[in-house]
């Protein structure tokens, strides 16, 4: 075997010791998952695993990612560990992206097939009768008429609010490239603010829709892809928002330089996906 | 010992017993526990299967009931692909690529530990749904709507299990690319990489993208099922043919998930038993890239009596038919390394020349069915069965056994038996025979699939499928005595176990140490 002579320090890859952290995740899968089937099943206590699931899973999350901040600063991630990092983050958000794309395809199906198919030919002629399949539509066999959310109101406000939080999280960015870390503290808290604004406008539109617009999870294909594309639009925001405020956190601790601050950047990576999701929503699911 | 390095020693001792198993960041240990945890599955679903086939046996109800039935072969199906062969591919990679590659771990040892640990969850979840109230779920491991929306409880276990698979497979997936493009010693430029990490890279590309998709299919029927949605209910101005397509955008990916690391590790057999270098092996590069690249192309191909306008139908059946040219490159490829090359036949090229044969008949009854106006009569019926079991059993599981018999040295430090490695295969090969070629003639003359009772006509073909079934069956109880003798004893492997056997994993001791390639090896 060729042992090579001139590797120093640097390049020697870090392998982090045995952990009880990924046996902890998993099990809280488990009660995550075997809770939830119950519970939809009306088991009561499947509820109670449920939320146990979801405790431990915060749990591993909290011992896991902070066993790796301190990797991080105690010195032991080279910068081979760091392209590591880059590639995975890269990939990781690419499935996202194919995860979004299931429900955009939905919605592209449903508007540019399924719909016209059941408003045209033998379908009209002899299942649904005058159905006209204008979108949006919650079906031929609709059970409640509703309103349909107009692009211009909260969604606008919102479409600014994301891309004015992207330019704020750029501006953290380059003060922390620069050495001025008071501008990257004011940088991800306003753009932390921002995504608290984003959710909480997006909560009221929900109300809103649900009160004011019979706009409900029940409303045919319409409803069906406008919540569950919003919906998991808005836990892609909140775990984004969690990530920079961990990242805030950890500014005030003092962690991240100039050259070193790869958890800051997989923040904002995220930050930035998430805010190309909503343009793409906001063309497709309000506008057009 | 290998030296061990400060991070390892940080510790002060290593867990011992169960908590070693459970805390590992070591790819050996965890490619360990993907090959056992899937050779489980392959034996709870080969249960399940045998149960269908004493079913099927003859005409008429005798083992079990419809409603059961159903759930058997859902079953069967769902644990075959992601409990036995995804995990068992994923083993090999654990164990394989780094020694290959000339990297220390992999990339990410932690989450490889989450990987595979996500999956005996999963699997409990999946196979205790038989317990719930109305049983295991029943609509076919496609899990169509609107089956899927209308079974009981068994049916949301199975989309948490796929979930969590789902997880486990895209941190594994993400783990091997970034081991690849990251890891590699020095001088081991990618066009130097054994084909086996090629197959995997491009495999683990399919899987990051493919199974989030499935995700998504799988949380919409979740949606349709308890939360009122409309995606798959046409009242609503939904349909399930969508679910067909979103899901079959999956699944036609997922069938090269589950071939393209097969075909990597007969790359790796083929020239060593030829004694000559592999053909073509750029051609070999290519070729697994283009298969993949147009397997998002195809999937409709599942769905031509499902309805579609006819252009459609010419668009899926070509871009399905051209996908067999690059998989014929490489079967020429393969043969045209053993052509004129001195060729001995150990149990490992045994097995891969098996699977070259076996694999290209289903191939060709897959080429069959592309084409549309042809698949509209055999669609739903054996003769689907029978193809998909070719490129399934003699494909992936074949070289899954190759790859074990090549690399148990490498693993145990004793060679596998010559004799019961022979018994093995031809016993299984001719029993796969046995069982799944009068499939082909079972569906050519109609009789559909995924049904308990049949029309006296088909008697005699399906008894024979069942002996065979269940020779087939025994005849994998050889390969536990196998793996359980090498373990324990047996002649003496050498680093290079298999003469002219190249590759840096023949560069290291057999059985490898717990710990390889802590200073990279340098390529030339
Ligand atoms: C030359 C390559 C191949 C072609 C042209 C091909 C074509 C097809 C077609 C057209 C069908 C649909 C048949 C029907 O439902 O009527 C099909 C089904 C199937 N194929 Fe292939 N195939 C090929 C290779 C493979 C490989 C390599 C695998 C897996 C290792 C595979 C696994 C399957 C499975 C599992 C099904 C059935 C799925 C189901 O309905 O449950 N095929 N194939
Ligand atoms: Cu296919």
């Amino acid at each position: 075997m060729n042992r090579a002579s001139g590797m120093h320090a640097g390049d020697h890859y870090f392998v982090p010791e045995p952990s009880k952290y990924p046996i902890v995740g998993s099990v809280a899968l488990l009660l995550f998952g075997s809770g939830a089937a119950l519970w939809l099943n009306a088991v009561p206590a499947g509820r109670w695993m449920f939320f146990l699931g979801i405790a431990t899973l915060i749990f591993m999350m909290f011992g896991w990612f902070g066993q790796v901040v301190r990797e991080s600063q105690g010195g032991r991630y080279g910068r081979r560990v760091d392209k590591s990092f880059r590639w995975s983050m890269g990939w990781f958000i690419f499935s996202e992206v194919m995860f979004f794309a299931a429900f955009f395809g939905a919605l592209f199906y449903a508007r540019v097939l399924s719909v016209p198919w059941l408003s045209s030919g033998d379908n009209a002629a002899l299942l649904w009768n005058g159905f006209s399949g204008a979108w949006p539509t919650a079906g031929p066999y609709a059970a409640d008429p509703f309103t349909p959310m107009a692009a211009w109101g909260i969604p606008a406000i919102n479409t600014l609010i994301l891309l004015t939080s992207g330019v704020t999280l750029t501006f953290a960015h380059y003060g922390l490239l620069n050495g001025k870390r008071g501008q990257l503290k004011l940088g991800l808290a306003v753009t932390i603010l921002l995504g608290a604004i984003f959710l909480a406008l997006q909560a009221y539109e929900y109300i809103h829709a649900y009160e004011a617009l019979n706009l409900r999870l029940e409303s045919g294909i319409y409803g069906s892809t406008f919540y569950l594309l919003t919906g998991f639009h808005g836990m892609h925001v909140t775990v984004g928002a969690i990530m920079l405020t961990v990242m805030l956190f950890r500014t005030f601790a003092g962690h991240f330089s100039p050259e070193h601050h790869f958890g800051f950047e997989a923040a904002a990576w995220y930050w930035h996906f998430v805010d190309v999701v909503w343009l793409l929503l906001f063309v497709v699911v309000y506008w057009l | 010992m290998a030296a061990v390095t400060p991070d390892q020693l940080h510790g002060h001792h290593a867990p011992r017993g169960v908590m070693r198993w459970l805390t590992t960041t070591n790819h050996k240990d965890i490619g360990t526990m993907y090959m056992i945890f899937s050779f489980i599955m392959f034996l709870s679903g080969g249960v399940l299967a045998l149960t269908i086939r004493a079913e099927l046996f003859k005409p008429g109800l005798q083992v079990v009931q419809p409603e059961f039935f159903n759930q058997l072969t859902t079953m069967h199906g769902l644990i075959m692909v992601f409990g036995a062969i995804m995990p068992a591919f994923v083993g090999f990679a654990n164990w394989m690529i780094p020694l290959m590659i000339g990297a220390s771990d992999m990339a990410f040892a932690r989450m490889n530990n989450w990987s595979f640990w996500l999956l005996p969850p999963a699997a409990i979840l999946l196979i205790g749904s038989f317990f719930a109230p109305g049983g295991a779920t029943a609509a076919g491991w496609t899990l169509y709507a609107p089956l899927s929306v209308q079974m009981g409880m068994g049916m949301d276990l199975a989309i948490f299990a796929i979930h969590i698979m789902g997880v486990s497979s895209i941190m594994g997936a993400i783990n091997i690319v970034v081991t690849v493009l990251n890891m590699r010693a020095p001088g081991m430029t990618m066009m130097k990489m054994p084909l086996f990490c090629w197959t995997w890279l491009i495999t683990a590309y399919l899987l990051i993208a493919v199974m989030p998709v499935l995700a998504g299919a799988v949380t919409m029927i979740l949606a349709d099922r308890h939360f009122g949605t409309s995606f798959f209910n046409a009242a609503g101005g939904g349909d399930p043919v969508m679910y067909q397509h979103i899901f079959w955008f999956f699944g036609h990916p997922e069938v090269y998930i589950m071939i393209l690391p097969a075909f990597g590790i007969v790359s790796q057999i083929i020239p060593t038993f030829s004694r000559k270098p592999l053909f073509g092996y750029a051609s070999m590069v290519y070729a697994t890239a283009s298969i993949a690249i147009l397997s998002f192309a195809v999937w409709a191909h599942h769905m031509f009596a499902t309805g579609m306008p006819a252009a459609g139908q010419l668009f899926f059946m070509y871009a399905t038919m051209l996908i067999a040219v690059p998989t014929g490159v490489k079967v020429f490829n393969w043969i045209a390394t053993m052509w004129r090359g001195s060729l001995s036949f150990e149990p490992p090229m045994l097995w891969a020349t098996g699977f070259i044969f076996v694999f290209t008949m289903g191939g060709f009854t897959g080429l069959i069915c592309a084409i549309a106006p042809i698949d509209i009569q055999v669609q739903d019926t054996y003769y689907v069965v029978a193809h998909f079991h070719y490129v399934l059993v003699a494909g992936s599981l074949f070289a899954l056994f190759a790859g074990a018999y090549y690399w148990l040295p490498k693993w145990t430090g004793h060679m596998p038996s010559e004799f019961l490695g022979k018994l093995h295969f031809w016993c299984s090969l001719v029993f796969f025979n046995i069982t799944f070629f009068p499939m082909h003639f079972l569906g050519l003359a109609g009789m559909p699939r995924r049904i308990p009772d049949y029309a006296l006509q088909f008697a005699d073909f399906n008894a024979l499928a069942s002996v065979g079934a269940f020779g087939f069956g025994l005849s994998q109880l050889i390969f536990i005595v196998v793996v359980v003798k090498c373990i324990r004893g047996g002649e003496r492997a050498a680093a290079r176990s298999w003469e002219s056997a190249e590759g840096l994993e023949w560069t290291v001791p057999s059985p490898a140490p717990y710990h390889t390639f802590e200073e990279a090896p340098v390529v030339r």
